[in-house]
């Protein structure tokens, strides 16, 4: 009998941490290493700082709300946000593991992403929209809600500003054809109603030419 | 405890850890209807920003304009709290049906109930520095008053003076079917206003800019503010709010959204000289909370 409880106490504790071997993995090992069920390292698109990567159009997490990013995963885990990528391992994390890569993304600096590139012709449309709106058709401002520089306002609003040019297009596109609809009460929803594909590729240019650390 | 049981209730928790996903962090709750056109209006159209001259005139109309969306920081002796005039006035006082600079322009000289005079332009703008602003009318030959006014003349260009222009104010709201109510109006500001102004009214702000302002509490508007009437309230509401869907709320929701804002405290009417009652009788026939119980406080009784 005693022998039995041993075993059994062995068999509880193996199918309790058996996957991890210990707690329940940090955010700095989920975001490095993955979780080992089907979750990769973060880093390896998301920048070894969470900075991002422009050129392969993977944004930045880190410096992002918290919540925002644990609403994220929740949202491409049940598909309220659809992602090929991203929704297989949004649905590998546990609910412990999303919250620690969260916290831990949110709590790096934001990323300084002036890479001195201009926004060309466009520009003037595109910091038009960004700081003064379009209101003839009742639009605010993107920084009205996304801070003066683009740089979020918690626990609502992303860091916009610095986010690579065809992921932020991408998203405003999603908006537009329903791909993403987890936004609070719709708001971006109403935003992306108001833009023509003009705007879209305009405004999409120019914030990807600004840095979330540094004044427009 | 049986060392079975533990066993079996260690496999469920880790079946209920991986089938189980998190509820977003913050549900924002119930939307408002999707629609979400301003309400329509064929307006005055003022001349686009960059239309101002590169001149002397055009200095003064530039400095009008920032003092009119950062006003802390341009005319900051003259201001109480953490609003701007933007705030009221959207889209730097562009916004018809947002009591627009272009519209105002063109109906002073006029007569107010409110101080029962005529009332000119530089008059009604001082008004809104000491109830709206909660505080100190700026001096009518000042250059804080002249910046304003000039930015008002600028953008009224080719209006035609002496008429309501359409735009003007906030559009009048038909009564709502039910008297308005606190509770459903704190529902609606549950749902649809709380991710920017705050659980608590006392909006946010962020290295030492306000993003969105409060809405009451003693950084907000005065007793005296157009803004704390019910009707006014629910007037500019129903038209712009949540901001970038204005139109989207009912008329009911609007009543009772304005209702529950215009139910808490804010600094004191700067005409309040002691005597809650009579300042209430004198200045307050009209629909407003002031000197009402609300719970366990008499609104504007602690008021400074
Ligand atoms: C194979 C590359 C790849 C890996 C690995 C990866 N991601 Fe992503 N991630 C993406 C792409 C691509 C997107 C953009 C999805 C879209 O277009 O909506 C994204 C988007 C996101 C977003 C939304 C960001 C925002 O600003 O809205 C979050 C949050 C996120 N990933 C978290 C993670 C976490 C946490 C991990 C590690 C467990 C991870 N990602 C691993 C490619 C990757
Ligand atoms: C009325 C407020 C509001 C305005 C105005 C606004 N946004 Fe947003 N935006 C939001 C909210 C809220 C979210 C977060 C949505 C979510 O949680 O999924 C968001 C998210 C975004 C995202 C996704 C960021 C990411 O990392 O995936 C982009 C891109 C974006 N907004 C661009 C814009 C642009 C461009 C404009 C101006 C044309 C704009 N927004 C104006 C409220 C606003
Ligand atoms: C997306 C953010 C957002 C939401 C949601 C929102 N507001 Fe606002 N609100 C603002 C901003 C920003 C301003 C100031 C406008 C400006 O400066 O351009 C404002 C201004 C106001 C004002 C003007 C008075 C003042 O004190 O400045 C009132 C009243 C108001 N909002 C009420 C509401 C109500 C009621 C709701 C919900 C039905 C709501 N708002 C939802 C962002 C928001
Ligand atoms: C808290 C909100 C609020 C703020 C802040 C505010 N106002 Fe007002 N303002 C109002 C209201 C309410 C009215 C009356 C609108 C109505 O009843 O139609 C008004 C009316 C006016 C009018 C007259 C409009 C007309 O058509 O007759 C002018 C001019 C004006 N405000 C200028 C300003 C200036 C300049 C500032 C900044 C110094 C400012 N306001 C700040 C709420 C505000």
């Amino acid at each position: 009998m005693k022998k039995r409880a041993g075993i059994y106490l062995i068999f509880a504790i193996l199918t309790y941490a058996a996957p991890t071997l210990g707690a329940p993995p940090s955010g700095k090992t989920l975001a490095q290493q993955g979780n080992g069920k089907g979750a990769p390292g973060c880093v390896s698109c998301h920048g070894d700082k969470g900075q991002g990567n422009p050129a392969a159009g993977y944004p930045y997490l880190a410096g992002q709300p918290e919540s925002y990013l644990l609403g994220q995963l929740n949202a491409f885990a049940d598909q309220t946000r659809t992602s090929p990528v991203m929704q297989p391992f949004a649905s590998a994390l546990s609910v412990e593991e999303m919250q620690a890569v969260s916290a831990y993304f949110a709590g790096l600096p934001l990323p300084d992403t002036d890479s001195g590139k201009s926004a060309g012709d466009t520009a003037d449309a595109g910091r038009r929209l960004a700081t003064q709106g379009k209101w003839s058709v009742g639009m605010p401002a993107c920084f009205q809600c996304h801070g003066d520089r683009g740089q979020g306002v918690a626990p609502h609003f992303p860091a916009i500003s610095g986010q690579p040019e065809d992921y932020l297009r991408n998203q405003l596109e999603h908006w537009r054809k329903g791909a993403r609809s987890n936004d609070p009460i719709g708001l971006m929803q109403a935003v992306v109603g108001h833009l023509e594909e003009a705007d879209i590729a305009a405004v999409s240019r120019y914030l990807s030419t600004l840095s979330p650390t540094k004044a427009p | 405890m049986d060392i079975r049981v533990l066993f079996l209730f260690s496999v469920s928790l880790l079946i209920v850890n991986q089938v189980s996903r998190a509820e977003p962090a913050e549900p924002a709750g119930k939307a408002a209807q999707a629609v979400n056109a301003p309400i329509p209006v064929k307006a005055f159209q003022p001349p686009p920003d960059e239309a101002i001259p590169d001149d002397e005139f055009g200095n003064m109309v530039r400095l009008g304009r920032k003092i009119f969306t950062h006003t802390g920081k341009y005319a900051a002796e003259y201001v109480g709290n953490n609003q701007s005039c933007v705030n009221c006035h959207l889209d730097a006082g562009r916004l018809a049906n947002s009591a627009p600079l272009w519209a105002a322009w063109v109906r002073y000289p006029t007569y107010r109930k409110k101080n029962q005079m005529v009332n000119t332009m530089q008059e009604r703008i001082q008004g809104c520095f000491r109830y709206s602003m909660n505080g100190t009318p700026p001096p009518a030959d000042g250059e804080t008053l002249k910046a304003l006014m000039s930015y008002a003349y600028w953008m009224a260009e080719g209006a035609p003076t002496g008429v309501t222009l359409p735009g003007q104010g906030y559009p009048k709201l038909d009564k709502p079917k039910l008297e308005p109510d606190y509770q459903r109006g704190a529902d609606v500001f549950a749902h649809n206003c709380a991710l920017c102004h705050g659980a608590d009214g006392e909006g946010v702000r962020q290295d030492d800019q306000q993003v969105f302002p409060p809405l009451w509490g003693k950084h907000a508007f005065n007793w005296g503010a157009g803004m704390h009437r019910i009707n006014t309230a629910a007037a500019f509401i129903r038209a712009n709010m949540p901001l970038g869907k204005g139109g989207s709320l009912s008329v009911q929701q609007a009543w009772d959204v304005a209702y529950f804002v215009n139910s808490h405290d804010r600094p004191q009417d700067p005409r309040f000289e002691g005597d809650l009652e009579a300042t209430k009788k004198k200045f307050h026939n009209h629909q407003c909370r002031y000197g009402d119980k609300v719970g366990k406080t008499v609104l504007g009784r602690s008021s400074k």
